[in-house]
């Protein structure tokens, strides 16, 4: 079906086959977001592209077909609505391997990387949010019920995950943080993905409050690692994914969604448990596996690092010929004609 | 009584404080300011407007010191600041006429004593 042939209008289930191209597409393409979030600050642009287009063939395609395709995670009964395993758990350990294969930035445990703007990190979990609603009710694939149960869970999970975080953030540090609640916020959202249709709202509650612990200290502890995941994905991404696979084959009911499973607690047993253990443990060591062993082949094309005194300099700068806060002071305007010869960005010294 | 200014790269400002602290010297101030010292250009585009950049951020320290205090500190940030490359910076040392700790009113070499 190359260049979308046979992909037209007619319906594919319940939505135009079209549709469903371009609504899955953003599932595909959220995870080179994911995992450039372990990378920034030093990998180079053109081995990033080339990484991520091979990772999306390679693995992405291949674990999405597991799952959501007909394949044996999905025949075997995985539940993952909307991408837990697919998108999450698969980014999550893409993150970690390829922050491990990179090493840290230059200044990585030397001295402090903060973030550098925190109303952006907050404006950011804002819109992550709202965008959330479009994956999980999407996943529906439908206007219908689950599609509202979906929707409801998704505001839910990240609530009583900031719920948790909170508590944990004033007994741990003693403070209550926002760039904190930022990222309670994410991990519940990705907690909730994989059961934003099959668990209750009451579920989702739980489900958001008890899946972002383990991240919680996950992050204070990889901070202090010569781990440089610089955005936490495997924490957040990674690890919530992990918790809400699970926490999915714990409190799944087939009272709120026939087309689920019973979990747990729901007279289930632990077989639903333990296929969703399973999904999670295959689609990390293929992720895993793969990712590392695509990085080793770009690397053999192409150096994976910037220089160290161009990432001293910024990405924005050297690879790219922008400032991403430029001022504008001292800045003169150039002639085509004056334009002097770039050598990466840098101009040529006599 | 002698104010050392020194403009140095902000990627080195962490060491340059750390190999000051180690000297002893824990009284400054720090300024972001840009510059031009001869480094390479930067060629930056914008929306097809490409301009060079001929300001550098750069940070400046400004330290009081008591006369014995300077070669200490020249020396200090001269070894943690150089990279080799143009554009480490520069250290002036200038003198001063008068300092005083508006805390406790000591004046000169007083002032710039650190407080035990």
């Amino acid at each position: 079906m190359a260049f979308l042939a046979g992909v037209g209008l007619e319906p594919s289930g319940t939505t135009p086959h079209l549709l469903f191209m371009g609504f899955q597409g953003t599932f595909a393409i959220i995870t080179a977001a994911l995992i450039s979030g372990a990378l920034v600050e030093r990998m180079k642009f053109v081995s990033y592209v080339v990484f991520i287009g091979l990772w999306g063939l390679a693995v992405y395609a291949p674990v999405c077909h597991w799952v959501w395709g007909g394949g044996w995670l999905g025949g075997m009964g995985a539940l993952d609505f909307a991408g837990g395993a697919v998108v999450h758990v698969n980014a999550g350990v893409a993150a970690l391997v390829a922050a491990r294969v990179l090493g840290p930035r230059k200044d990585y445990g030397r001295e402090a990387l903060l973030p550098h703007n925190v109303p952006f990190v907050l404006l950011g979990a804002g819109v992550l949010w709202f965008g959330w609603f479009g994956f999980n009710g999407g996943s529906a694939l439908a206007a219908d019920g689950i599609a509202a149960l979906a929707l409801v869970n998704t505001l839910l999970a990240p609530a009583a995950g900031i719920f948790a975080w909170t508590l944990l953030d004033r007994f741990t540090t003693g403070k209550i943080t926002a760039v904190g609640i930022a990222t309670a916020i994410v991990v519940g959202l990705v907690a909730i993905t994989p059961a934003a249709g099959f668990v209750s709202p009451g579920g989702a509650l739980a489900l958001g409050a008890f899946g972002v612990i383990p991240s919680y200290y996950l992050i204070r502890w990889r901070t202090r690692t010569s781990l440089d995941d610089s955005l936490d994905v495997f924490a957040a991404h990674g690890m919530g994914g992990i918790m809400g696979a699970l926490l999915t084959g714990v409190l799944a009911t087939t009272v709120i969604n026939s087309g689920g499973a019973n979990g747990l607690l729901f007279g289930g047993g632990v077989t639903q448990l333990g296929i969703q253990a399973l999904s999670v443990l295959a689609v990390a060591v293929y992720s895993g596996v793969l990712t590392y062993l695509i990085l080793k082949l770009v690397g053999l094309m192409t150096k994976l690092r910037a220089d160290s005194s161009d990432e001293g300099l910024g990405m924005d700068i050297v690879a790219h010929g922008e400032e991403a806060y430029a001022t504008g002071e001292g800045a003169v305007l150039l002639n085509e004609a004056e334009a002097p010869e770039r050598v990466n960005g840098l101009t040529k010294k006599d | 009584m002698k104010l050392v200014k020194a403009i140095v790269r902000p990627s080195r400002l962490p060491d340059v404080l750390r190999a000051l602290y180690a000297a002893d010297i824990t009284g400054l101030t720090v300024s972001r300011v840009r510059g031009h010292g001869g480094e390479v250009e930067v060629v930056e585009t914008y929306r097809g407007t490409t301009v060079k950049m001929e300001m550098h951020d750069k940070v400046m320290i400004d330290i009081g010191v008591s006369d014995t205090f300077v070669d200490i500190a020249v020396d200090a940030i001269c070894g943690s600041a150089a990279t080799g490359n143009v554009g480490d910076g520069k250290i002036f040392v200038l003198p001063v006429e008068r300092v005083v700790r508006v805390r406790t009113g000591e004046e000169d070499v007083a002032a710039v004593t650190p407080v035990r």
